[in-house]
């Protein structure tokens, strides 16, 4: 057998594998949730009841608006690419659904004498994978707005796509930051030393602002949505789409906000561990299995904390215009992202020197 | 075939293919959109040479950057098929006899290059992982590399600095 020559063991494969579908299932199904949340919060920010129709509580709102998306009739328009129509979506959902390969979702299982790791992948280039996602992210959106042939479509994903990339590199400073402090890019190494260590936010304060900040510009939310200003665009780069493939595109922004919410956790909050609580004596005193499904649940909890905080800025602060948009990125966040930069690169050598000069 | 050569192959068989749709696509962002499946090709044999940080960082750097820069260039210039001008004959022919020397130059020279000792080591090499490219890049060439750095800030300040004109 090769596979075994390349020391791949079946077992290993078949549990990532369910370990992929579960994910992919969570990530699908929290998507799914925050538009039923966003609504709710929003409903509750304006003093309203918000979905409470379907199920208690308008939980079952989500399957109802699927339900009418998959039903609607499917337009392609007649002067569109139509293979590139039908790619946008696609790719839009793939990127944001790839980025939570290298996410830690817990330590480990200890199962059938094996210990079953809560991560896809623990690849050396953790952060750097997720950077490269993101950036092909930026795809999903132009070609569709390129393929629907129309102008605001266009406009719209062109102003999308410079949006994206103009905060990316003040995203990359800002980890650059954290980078120099953890010595490390795995993500799963990074949460270890914060489990001995203090949560990299105490250290890292503005870095973990301008890093919050271009997370809101990357998914695409307000107050960074330009690209969907219906009053200016009429709907955005999607607005030639009907049926399940507008669907995957509104999907995407939401699983890109699970997704991000979870890095910010990890990278920033501890990840999965549990506050207050030493894990390695937890899990001694009260196993393995216990404590990694609390850490999946402390983590859990974490991302829907900034999921909240995601919708609470929607529902709070008005769209930028354009030209503020930029200004902010260019002006504001890549100097202040330098100088968090200079700052820490100095103290990380003081230290290294005992704090002499 | 083991793992790494089935994927060795179906990754050089996707650059290729990409590569030659690249040229012969008469759209240009169906060019630009190929050009992407040759760089995520290269990538792919990047991490096959267990060259993991080149890889991503040529997906980042060309993939995620420069072809996005490209495809705002077509997208608003909006050229297609039936709006470039139809070029000589003659300019064509020159063209291909100026492509046909070219590949016979680099096939004559790579015929005589030293490949036995170049041959990079396929899933084992240390020398792309991200700790081993720091010590080189930092201890050996940490000169040019921050030379290049600043080269890139200062760039990166022109931007700026432009556009604060207005």
């Amino acid at each position: 057998m090769y596979l075994t020559l390349l020391s791949i063991d079946w077992i290993l494969l078949v549990e990532k594998a369910i370990l992929i579908a579960i994910i992919i299932s969570v990530s699908l199904l929290v998507a799914m949730y925050e538009t039923w949340g966003e609504r709710k919060v929003a409903a509750f920010m304006q003093d309203r009841r918000g979905p409470n129709r379907a199920g208690p509580g308008g939980l079952f709102q989500p399957l109802a608006d699927g339900l009418k998306l998959f039903m609607k009739e499917e337009i392609i328009p007649n002067s569109s690419n139509r293979f590139l129509f039908v790619l946008g979506p696609g790719l839009a959902m793939l990127t944001a659904m790839m980025t939570s390969a290298v996410v830690p979702w817990g330590s480990h299982f200890h199962l059938f004498g094996r210990d079953i790791s809560l991560q896809i992948a623990d690849v050396n280039i953790g952060i750097l994978y997720i950077f490269g996602v993101v950036s092909m992210g930026v795809y999903g959106v132009m070609i569709g707005g390129w393929a629907s042939n129309n102008k605001f479509s266009l406009l719209a994903a062109i102003r999308g796509a410079s949006q994206i990339i103009s905060y990316e590199l003040a995203m990359g400073i800002s980890i650059i930051a954290l980078l120099m402090i953890t010595g490390s890019l795995s993500l799963k190494t990074i949460v270890e030393q914060q489990q001995q260590g203090h949560y990299y936010v105490l250290l890292q304060p503005l870095g973990f602002l301008i890093f919050l900040i271009c997370a809101f510009a990357e998914c695409n939310r307000t107050p960074f949505d330009l690209s969907e200003a219906e009053n200016e665009l009429n709907f955005g780069y999607h607005q030639e789409y009907s049926s399940m493939k507008l669907g995957f595109y509104l999907f995407a922004e939401y699983v890109n906000m699970f997704i991000s919410s979870a890095v910010m956790a990890t990278l920033y909050w501890g990840g999965y561990d549990i506050p207050f609580v030493n894990d390695a004596s937890f899990g001694q005193a009260n196993g393995q299995n216990l404590l990694a499904i609390l850490q999946v649940v402390s983590l859990f909890i974490k991302i829907v904390i900034f999921i909240f905080f995601f919708m609470w800025v929607r529902w709070t602060i008005p769209r930028f215009r354009y030209d503020q948009l930029m200004r902010l990125g260019w002006k504001i966040l890549i100097p202040l992202a330098l100088f968090n930069m200079l700052v820490t690169g100095f103290l990380v050598l003081l230290r290294q020197n005992h704090w002499h000069f | 075939m083991g793992i790494t050569q089935i994927l060795f192959w179906g990754l050089s068989i996707l650059a290729l293919l990409g590569a030659i749709l690249v040229v012969i696509s008469k759209n240009p962002v169906h060019s630009v959109l190929w050009l992407i499946v040759v760089f995520m090709a290269i990538s792919g044999h990047y991490i096959l040479l267990n060259a993991q940080f080149l890889a991503i960082v040529n997906l980042i750097v060309y993939a995620g950057a420069i072809m996005v820069l490209f495809l705002f260039v077509f997208m608003l210039m909006n050229l297609n098929a039936d709006t470039e001008p139809q070029k000589n004959k003659w300019l064509k022919i020159a063209g291909v006899v100026a492509g046909g020397s070219l590949l016979l130059v680099l096939v004559a020279a790579l015929k005589h290059a030293d490949m036995k000792n170049q041959l990079a080591v396929m899933n084992k090499g240390e020398i792309g992982l991200i700790h081993n490219l720091g010590l080189v890049l930092f201890q050996d060439y940490v000169v040019p590399f921050e030379i290049t750095s600043v080269l890139f800030l200062s760039a990166m300040v022109g931007v700026v600095v432009i556009g604060k004109k207005d």
